[in-house]
């Protein structure tokens, strides 16, 4: 079985896609019956003569828990900028709840990479999640009960009620992540995309916010994507991975594309999954690393934890 | 503080015209700046308002040679050098010293072309003075309308886009996530900068101009955590520093030494807007010792957990 597949990878279909792993039905989690809210189909992205993507194809289901996992520069950012609309693709096709490239501002709700706010910039948590609500609308907000109770019922979901009126730049980063969470959300998206948001936070607070999130992917049926360098936080809440290593992608559950197969027909060489005490490590196995298609894979020296 | 009633109310202040225009056009100035300069200081772009200031005295120093009046220089000037920064790219954080460095150092040697011609065609260094370190006195009764129609129009621009602009302002991807036009509010932001820095010229003087920007807003972002009231809270701490300053301006002409027409006004609004910046950052300090008992440590720990390094100002202040 494991060795079909491994003749299906390298047979020149390098990403391992949603397609290629349709048939193993029980251990694969299944799209069917539901239309995907987020369809990435055949996406490549060349900046200035460098391939940052190549034929990168995924689906999510509503509600589903993604983990968007690669290294430094294996182009998780230029992904999410992909989905969200402010990168144009060279190849391939993007589809949010089953529209293309416009008016996706509603459907999808944001947190940035590295946000850091000064200490004694003027923003309450509660300014901050009320423009999640109509930020890019001209002029004045009117105040309202109604606008009121949104921003309070979206900072009490995130567990962020107890520092409402705290300005956003004394919180520490967990507690703005939970506020930023909050501005994504109250705007009802039924998409969720963020980008490193466990980079900043120790592993209780990174365990907080995978819990939160996850919560809410199950009660509010949002798809909630999360790029992140590291797996093993992910990995007990993740409904589906997203593998991203030299601009290419395989996708399934972590059973499905955390194995030395598939990651080594996705590296272009051996690589080795080891279990340690429950964690997964992705280490390079024996052999030289080589280049992709001519650009730099950012692969580890032999031994050396990727993931 | 009895002397300055006196002042007031005995010599005539109100009646004299030169006062009264003073204190018209130093409102108008000081609302404008109070609101526009909030979100100077929020996106970081004091030394762009600086710069916009400088470069206004190469235009304001160019009118004066052509006969025409110096606001129309200082706001010639301030738009076309807002055009080339942001062409240059002023609004990445990493090329935006550069880019208003560049554009600085060119336009300042043009200023002293200018000034040196002043000087010597009109035999005075009138002009140099005025220029540089303004007079609110000399503004003429029929500037006045102008001045409240560019106020009008930068204030109107900053209250329009008031929420993309402080969406782009916290966050440039958050915004353009929402759909924000993030490059082009930028640029209708620093236009609003420019004409502002040219108003708060022709009332300080172009090498003041900024402290009337930059310094009513820092200290209201020291008072409120709210942004909307910092700019109602700039405004009112600039029209005090405007109106005390005509006030001891035109009352230091009985001072030492005796005979020289006073102290400049100028001087005295940049000091007071000086003195109210420290003055504002009293309340916070009192609140940090009654909170420095239980609060203190905590809040240490959070900050140096989110920066990966200790930060001593936020504990310890």
């Amino acid at each position: 079985m494991a060795e079909a597949r491994t003749g299906m990878v390298s047979a020149g279909d390098p990403s391992v896609g949603l397609e290629a792993l349709a048939g193993d039905g029980a251990e694969s989690s299944q799209l069917a019956g539901s239309e995907p809210i987020l369809s990435v189909r055949d996406v490549g992205v060349r900046l200035s003569g460098r391939q940052i993507l190549d034929d990168v194809s995924f689906a999510i289901a509503p509600g589903e828990f993604t983990g968007l996992i690669g290294s430094n520069g294996a182009g998780k950012t230029t992904l999410l900028r992909v989905i969200l609309g402010l990168q144009a693709p060279s190849a391939g096709s993007v589809l949010v709840a089953g529209r293309p490239r416009s008016q996706r501002e509603s459907t999808i709700g944001y947190v940035p990479q590295k946000f850091l706010l000064d200490p004694d910039m003027p923003m309450r948590a509660r300014d901050l999640v009320a423009l999640g609500l109509d930020g890019n609308r001209l002029g004045f907000a009117l105040p309202s009960r109604a606008r009121r109770e949104l921003v309070e019922r979206a900072l009490e979901s995130v567990g962020a009620g107890g520092y409402a009126d705290a300005r956003v730049g004394t919180l520490s980063g967990g507690e703005q992540q939970r506020v930023l969470i909050a501005h994504a959300l109250i705007g009802k998206p039924r998409l969720l995309l963020l980008d490193e948001p466990l980079a900043n936070l120790d592993l209780g607070g990174a365990d907080e916010v995978v819990a939160l999130l996850s919560g809410i992917a199950q009660r509010e049926r949002i798809a909630v994507l999360i790029s992140a360098h590291e797996m093993n936080p992910l990995v007990s809440a993740m409904d589906r991975i997203v593998y991203l290593a030299g601009g290419r992608a395989a996708s399934g559950t972590t059973e499905e594309v955390v194995r030395a197969d598939v990651l080594s027909a996705l590296y272009g060489h051996h690589v080795d999954v080891l279990r340690v005490h429950g964690r997964l490590l992705v280490v390079a196995g024996a052999g030289e690393p080589s280049d992709l298609d001519g650009h730099e894979v950012a692969f580890p020296a032999a031994g050396e934890v990727v993931s | 503080m009895s002397g300055l009633l006196a002042a007031v109310t005995q010599t005539g202040f109100f009646a004299d015209e030169a006062v009264r225009v003073a204190l018209a056009v130093g409102t108008v100035v000081a609302i404008v700046a109070g609101a526009v300069g909030v979100f100077t200081v929020m996106r970081g772009q004091s030394f762009a308002g600086e710069a916009l200031g400088d470069l206004g005295a190469t235009g304001g120093s160019g009118a004066f040679l052509v006969g025409v009046g110096p606001l129309w220089g200082f706001l010639a000037m301030g738009i076309a050098a807002a055009g080339v920064m942001e062409l240059i790219g002023i609004q990445r954080p990493r090329g935006r010293d550069l880019a208003t460095g560049i554009v600085l150092g060119a336009g300042l040697g043009l200023a002293a072309l200018f000034l040196y011609w002043d000087a010597n065609l009109h035999n005075t260094t009138g002009a140099t003075i005025t220029i540089l370190f303004g007079s609110v006195f000399a503004i003429s009764s029929s500037t006045f309308p102008l001045v409240t129609v560019l106020g009008v129009a930068a204030l109107g621009i900053v209250l329009a886009l008031y929420r993309p602009l402080l969406l782009s302002t916290i966050s440039a991807e958050m915004a353009a996530a929402r759909g924000v036009p993030v490059r082009l509010v930028g640029a209708a932001y620093l236009l609003a900068l420019a004409v502002t820095v040219a108003l708060a010229a022709v009332t300080i003087g172009a090498i003041l101009s900024t402290a009337l920007l930059i310094g009513p807003a820092a200290s209201a972002l020291r008072l409120t955590k709210r942004p909307g009231r910092a700019m109602l809270v700039a405004g009112a701490i600039g029209i005090v520093a405007v109106w005390l300053g005509i006030l001891l301006a035109y009352e230091s002409y009985y001072w030492p030494p005796a005979g020289r027409g006073g102290w400049p006004v100028s001087f005295f609004v940049v000091t007071l807007i000086f003195l109210l910046y420290l003055i504002s950052g009293l309340p916070a300090r009192v609140r940090a010792r009654k909170q420095g008992s239980h609060r203190g440590n905590a809040s240490r720990v959070d900050v140096s957990r989110r920066t990966g390094e200790p930060r001593i100002e936020s504990a310890g202040s």
